[in-house]
């Protein structure tokens, strides 16, 4: 699994694609810095990391969706699944390469934080607290993202579908206040975009923690059932 | 080493290998041969574990592919028709993945990835990018990565299509090399090429297995001798004793048995004498029904003919 990690990680490095990413996620979160240091420190923690999360609904598809692609195009698939590898532990390692490449993005967006605690003095825990809501928020949308993958062999495809399945699922909870009821229940109980605001609002539950890793696992682990079947299928 | 039984693939109404059966001893070379289409690609990927059957076994070294499939994979080195490669990566760094994902020690691989590169003649480019090399290094580069591990068994997927002239005749020439510590199964729709590298042939059409033999066996059997299926309503050893017993007939096997009661053999028979008609009269004054009688003949020549006309048309 080890081995599937690192190749998978370099790969994003060795092609523009995480360069590109990383870059222009700076880019356009630097602009909404500048915005956001007229409003205040106490506007940062709460609006500004919000707005990277929001950013993330595009930057996640486009980082995941050559996940499995890009292996069935060049005939890898058939070196990694006749390896002797569990199916569950290539879908982990490349959801781990993904997750890595995910972490140096916030790794990056460090700076602006680094920027407040020079010239500002900005709440420490909050800012804490915020980070690892981020960084869970990443790893349930990548989680997303790669099962879309593992639905098509069509890059494009599969952006799309982990584009429109996040912006469904971050909406859960604006869908469930409308809609009221059992089923608004159920929609907002689901949503992991309220425990995210939690964390940025300040409150590390630890409930919340478990919550989103097994939002990310869930969706791990239909990946892996999807690509199991896929091998079984008739056609 | 490998036992296959029954085997079956369906993809959706289309059967694209049907009852398939044979095994393979330890050490040999056994061709798979058939025309494109033929069911050889599938039959492979099942062993390997690539895709499932639908129904019947695989086992390899002893170990069955769907209770143990980590232990059956670790004996098999794959090389897929296109060879399983990342683009961007050098050689050397793709072989070092390979080791990786095999689980080969670092002191083992140490040795042994010398080794695989100079055997198959690519340690003067293990510092390229693999998307750079031309096809025939790529696919002793796709060979590479099969030898990784020293897996008992090899099983190559049509390993010297679009190769030169020149290239073919090096590969073959590795490949029997490779067959003095290696159980291999090799395809091609070539039938030379298996007649020049491996000692067992199995012919495959439409997902059957129409013959397994030598290759000296199967040219002599092409001329000698008349073959056909032939189902009879009864049991299986009267039957068999009524068959031998015909004039003309040199040897009967049984090839299945597709109901209660209902066995089908494999006659085959002097090419000069017609054993057709004495056939139906002995086992009718026997009172066994013939339920089908078939030559196989035209069908095993029908896939020579286009295999060898497949080779004249590549080689000119």
């Amino acid at each position: 699994m080890m081995a599937i990690i690192r190749r998978d990680f370099r790969s994003y490095f060795s092609s523009p694609i995480a360069y590109v990413l990383i870059g222009l996620f700076i880019c356009i979160m630097s602009l909404f810095f500048v915005d956001s240091l007229n409003a205040g420190v106490a506007y940062f923690t709460s609006n500004f990391i919000s707005s990277m999360s929001f950013m993330l609904l595009f930057i996640v598809p486009i980082l995941t969706m050559r996940t499995f692609a890009e292996d069935k195009k060049s005939g890898t698939e058939v070196l990694l699944l006749t390896s002797p590898v569990r199916l569950s532990q290539v879908v982990l390692g490349k959801y781990l390469a993904a997750t890595g490449v995910f972490l140096v993005l916030t790794a990056a967006s460090l700076v602006f934080p680094l920027v407040l605690l020079i010239y500002g003095k900005p709440d420490g825990a909050t800012l804490f607290s915020s980070y690892l809501g981020f960084v869970l928020l990443g790893m349930v949308f990548t989680s997303v993202g790669i099962f879309a993958s593992s639905l098509t062999e069509n890059q494009i495809v599969a952006a799309i579908i982990s584009f429109v399945s996040l912006f469904t699922l971050t909406s859960f909870s604006y869908i469930g206040s409308y809609m009221g009821g059992f089923i608004g229940k159920l929609l907002n109980r689901l949503s992991f975009m309220d425990k995210y605001y939690e964390f940025s609002a300040g409150i590390i539950d630890i409930t919340s923690i478990i919550f989103m890793l097994s939002f990310a696992v869930v969706f791990v682990f239909l990946t892996v059932r999807i690509l199991e079947r896929k091998r079984w299928s008739q056609g | 080493m490998i036992e296959i039984q029954n085997l079956t693939k369906d993809y959706g109404r289309i059967r694209a290998i049907d009852d398939v059966s044979f095994t393979v001893g330890k050490g040999e070379i056994v061709g798979f041969l058939g025309p494109n289409g033929a069911g050889k690609t599938t039959t492979m990927n099942i062993i390997t574990g690539f895709i499932s059957s639908t129904s019947g076994s695989v086992r390899v070294a002893g170990y069955d592919i769907l209770e143990n499939p980590v232990e059956v994979k670790r004996h098999i080195g794959y090389l897929p028709e296109q060879p399983p490669l990342y683009p961007d990566m050098t050689v050397s760094e793709f072989l070092d993945f390979c080791a990786d994902l095999k689980k080969v020690t670092a002191r083992e691989w140490k040795n042994q990835k010398k080794d695989i590169m100079e055997l198959v003649k690519i340690t003067h480019v293990s510092h390229r990018l693999i998307k750079n090399l031309s096809k025939g290094y790529k696919q002793r580069v796709g060979l590479a990565q099969a030898l990784v591990g020293s897996p008992d068994v090899l099983i190559l997927d049509e390993p010297t299509v679009g190769l030169d002239p020149k290239q073919i005749m090096e590969i073959r020439k590795l490949i029997k090399a490779l067959g003095k510590n290696h159980t291999i199964i090799l395809s091609s729709h070539i039938l030379p090429e298996v007649s020049a590298v491996c000692d067992r042939v199995i012919i495959i059409n439409k997902g059957r297995i129409a013959a397994i033999d030598t290759p000296e066996n199967l040219s002599k059997k092409l001329s000698d001798f008349s073959r056909f299926t032939i189902t009879v309503a009864g049991p299986e050893s009267k039957v068999r004793e009524i068959l031998e017993g015909v004039e003309g007939v040199k040897d009967v096997e049984i090839s299945g048995s597709p109901g209660e009661d209902e066995t089908c053999f494999i006659v085959e028979a002097d090419k000069d004498s017609d054993v057709r008609r004495p056939i139906f009269n002995q086992l009718a004054s026997a009172g066994y029904p013939i339920l089908e009688l078939k030559s196989m003949n035209l069908s095993l020549e029908e896939i020579f003919l286009q295999l060898t006309t497949t080779e004249v048309k590549e080689v000119v």
